[in-house]
């Protein structure tokens, strides 16, 4: 059975292949030079550059994190530029002055920019190698007085709000990789919901990772005011390269009183080949911090691609009754490796986190659940429930679970379920006997095994990360 | 039914199988004809549901020797999926649980395949729900089944009222029930018999492997097979298996050695 469950995992990346645009690279390594050199080409205010030399300052005493169950070469970071851009030709007043390279390269992805925006009701900030070159729906957004831009324009247009919140939920030191997004970030996403405003759609950003050996260090910050919601979707793909690509991004949350941020992601960066050669190392920081009362953050992830991730997309709660919620598949094929949860810190009075985490290893792959559940003496009648579940394709593979649980508070009430279950012969028979295939049969019960986990995408995105689940682990029977 | 003008549905010949290197079957014969109604008694161990498997094509099993013919095509040459598609159908002694897939959702998949594959109508979720409450309703089955994982949680009784149901959706010309009588109360017992009698006909055929007469006297075979260390060691009318009650299995075993004895004198 192992010939054809291993042959059922295998295929090939579908979004393999570089965009020929015009790049501006910095020369590799990273100084204070460099530093002052982003700062000054993105021409920033006085504070944020002392923001990125602090956060440098910090990453210089700091050495890389070791503890994670994954294994891989060590990096040379004076061997990566830390600044690429395309040559930007001038100030785009319309979809129709989108390179149309970029737009093919839309297309290839199958993501048809302004049909995808138009069809789906989705406003798309475009991150392209690292710069913003188009941002859509922004009047529409405006009218609510709903902020979607790039963070660079926020950085000129929007400083105040910028320099309060950026670097509030994750400090410039707060890890070694958040420290070194903190010194050389480009770009990314900014935005902001006022008092009261429910965002009439969902706000979404398909990453691209595009010139080869340049690092992505992408920055998002989110802000949700008094009464505000928002539901924020992140989709990620990259070309085909084989030198290992760092990618360490920073994303925080902010939620106050009553607000809501629901943050849903599908990663599907490029893994390596079936040998592990190449392959993106996705070591990213994301953390929430439930604020106000009643506030909530929710992360949803699926986690397909890059050959290694380190990703504990967390939630401070600090409100009281804030709630946080973190659901996630990660599935992990060849050489793959995962090691990825959550971080829920309760610290206000009735908050409540529910995790729920479901891991799909197959190949030579390796996926370990790391989590983290702290109850502060302050958290009265907290609340957690944990259900890490994996699910093992074969038997190279494996996969394994770390709770962490931390209560310093004894009204506190804490769950945690695990369990680890097989796809067998047994049960790919007994589908057989019924006329299925393997394939549709494995698809099968990894649909039913993540449900949990894609009732949680919006409608669009949860039909994406089915499909892009079975072609995962789909391929030629044999 | 027995009519020697009816068409060989299945033709085994000296079938021999082994799994992880021990043989089970040792030279299985049978031949069923359409409108048949075939059972299979024997002790337990004595390769009744590796028989079953094997014509299912469970992978787990090697065929070492022998044919099959089933509907005028090499059986065994088949992946298991086409098998079923071409109307081999097992109901299973130990039905396997599927966490997180909904019964409902396999039922259909499972269906629509047969249909596509006999070139007919794919059911859609509305109207497959309203033909498979019918079927349900034959076998006296609660609904609530429809929305539940695939046998997850399932009573034994259950989950043998949940493959009569399959067969039920899926017609087979071959209807393979290992002992579907096992777990089964009296009254449920009577209700399953009922559903089987019912999708009998002229044009297919049952194989009943059970080791209890029971079953016998709701569903009433042609043929009563013994098996016996990988082998069909005897086969006779309805009454065998009413002489197997009263005197157990080893009457024949002594019978068999009388004769075998006998031939050689
Ligand atoms: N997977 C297996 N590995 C080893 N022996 C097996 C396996 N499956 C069945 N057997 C053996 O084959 C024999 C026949 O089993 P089975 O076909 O289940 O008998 P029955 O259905 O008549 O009770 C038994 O001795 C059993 O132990
Ligand atoms: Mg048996």
């Amino acid at each position: 059975m192992s010939a054809l469950l291993q042959n059922l995992v295998n295929q090939p990346y579908k979004h393999g292949f570089v965009t020929e645009i015009e790049s501006d690279i910095a020369p590799k390594g990273l100084n204070e030079e460099i530093i002052r050199m982003i700062s000054a080409k993105k021409n920033e205010p006085d504070w944020l550059l002392s923001f990125r030399l602090r956060a440098y300052e910090k990453w210089l005493s700091m050495t890389e994190p070791q503890w994670q169950n994954v294994k891989y070469p060590k990096i040379d970071f004076q061997d990566i530029s830390y600044y690429s851009a395309p040559k930007p030709k001038k100030k785009l007043a319309s979809m129709d002055e989108v390179d149309p390279e970029l737009l093919r390269t839309f297309e290839k992805l199958g993501v048809p920019l302004h049909e995808r925006a138009a069809l789906a009701g989705v406003a798309v900030d475009v991150i392209f190698d690292s710069v913003s070159v188009a941002t859509t729906f922004k009047e529409k957004l405006a009218e609510v007085g709903i902020i979607f831009c790039s963070i660079s324009e926020a950085v000129q247009n929007y400083p105040e709000l910028v320099q309060k919140y950026l670097g509030s939920v994750v400090p410039v030191g707060d890890n070694f990789y958040a420290a070194l997004n903190s010194a050389v970030f480009t770009d990314g996403s900014f935005c902001y919901i006022p008092e009261g405003v429910k965002c009439p759609m969902d706000l979404s950003t398909y990453f691209r990772i595009n010139t080869e050996g340049s690092g992505q260090f992408e920055r998002t910050l989110i802000i949700a005011e008094n009464g505000a919601s928002v539901s924020y979707l992140e989709g990620c793909t990259a070309p085909r390269f084989d030198t290992n690509q760092l990618h360490a991004a920073v994303v925080e949350l902010v939620a106050l009183d009553n607000a809501e941020i629901k943050y849903s992601t599908v990663q599907n960066w490029y893994a390596g080949d079936e040998k592990g050669i190449g392959g993106i190392y996705n070591f990213v920081t994301k953390r929430g911090l439930a604020k106000g009362i009643n506030s909530r953050i929710s992360w949803t992830q699926v986690e397909t691609g890059s050959a290694i991730t380190w990703k504990y997309p967390s939630c401070i709660l600090r409100g009281e009754n804030s709630v946080g919620e973190f659901y996630s598949v990660a599935v992990t094929n060849n050489y793959q490796q995962a090691d990825t949860g959550t971080k829920m810190i309760h610290i206000g009075k009735n908050t409540r986190s529910t995790i729920v985490s479901k891991g799909i290893s197959a190949g030579h792959s390796n996926s370990s659940y790391r989590g983290l559940v702290r109850i502060a003496p302050t958290a009265e009648n907290a609340r957690n429930y944990s259900q890490c579940d994996s699910m093992l394709i074969g038997d190279q593979c494996g996969a394994n679970t770390f709770p962490y649980i931390q209560v310093h508070n004894n009204t506190a009430v804490v769950e945690h379920e695990a369990s680890t279950s097989k796809i067998g012969e047994d049960q790919l028979f007994y589908f057989a006997q019924r006329g299925i295939g393997a394939e549709e049969a494995v698809s099968m019960i990894i649909n039913g095994f993540c449900k949990e986990v894609f009732q949680q995408l919006p409608m669009e995105f949860a039909v994406e990360a089915t499909k892009l689940l079975s072609f995962k682990l789909e391929g030629s029977v044999g | 039914m027995i009519d020697q003008n009816s068409k060989t549905l299945l033709e085994v010949r000296d079938l021999h199988a082994k799994v992880s290197d021990v043989e089970i079957l040792k030279g299985v014969n049978l031949t069923v004809k359409c409108g048949e109604i075939h059972a299979i008694m024997g002790l337990n161990g004595s390769g009744k549901s590796t028989f079953a498997k094997v014509l299912a094509g469970h992978p787990g099993y090697q065929v070492t020797a022998g044919s099959v013919s089933f509907d005028n095509q090499d059986l065994l040459s088949l992946e298991p999926e086409v098998r079923s598609r071409n109307g081999i159908f097992l109901a299973f002694q130990y039905p396997i649980e599927i966490p997180g897939v909904a019964n409902s959702q396999f039922l259909r998949l499972a269906y629509n395949t047969n249909q596509l594959s006999r070139g007919k109508e794919e059911l859609d979720p509305l109207e497959f729900d309203d033909f498979v409450r019918e079927k349900m309703q034959l076998l006296e089955m609660n609904v609530d089944f429809l929305d539940r994982s695939v046998n997850e949680g399932f009573s034994g009784g259950e989950k043998k009222r949940n493959e009569i149901l399959q067969m039920a959706l899926l017609e087979p010309k071959l209807a393979i029930l290992d002992e579907t009588d096992s777990g089964l109360d009296i009254d449920a017992l009577r209700i399953v018999a009922s559903g089987v009698n019912k999708l009998t006909n002229k044009d297919n055929a049952i194989i009943l492997v059970t080791h209890y007469q029971r079953l016998l006297d709701y569903i009433v075979p042609d043929y009563v097979h013994i098996m016996e260390s990988g082998r069909i060691i005897k086969t006779s009318g309805k009454d065998l298996a009413k002489e197997l009650e009263v005197h157990g299995y080893d009457w024949i075993k002594a019978d068999q050695l009388a004769k075998s004895t006998e031939s050689s004198i």
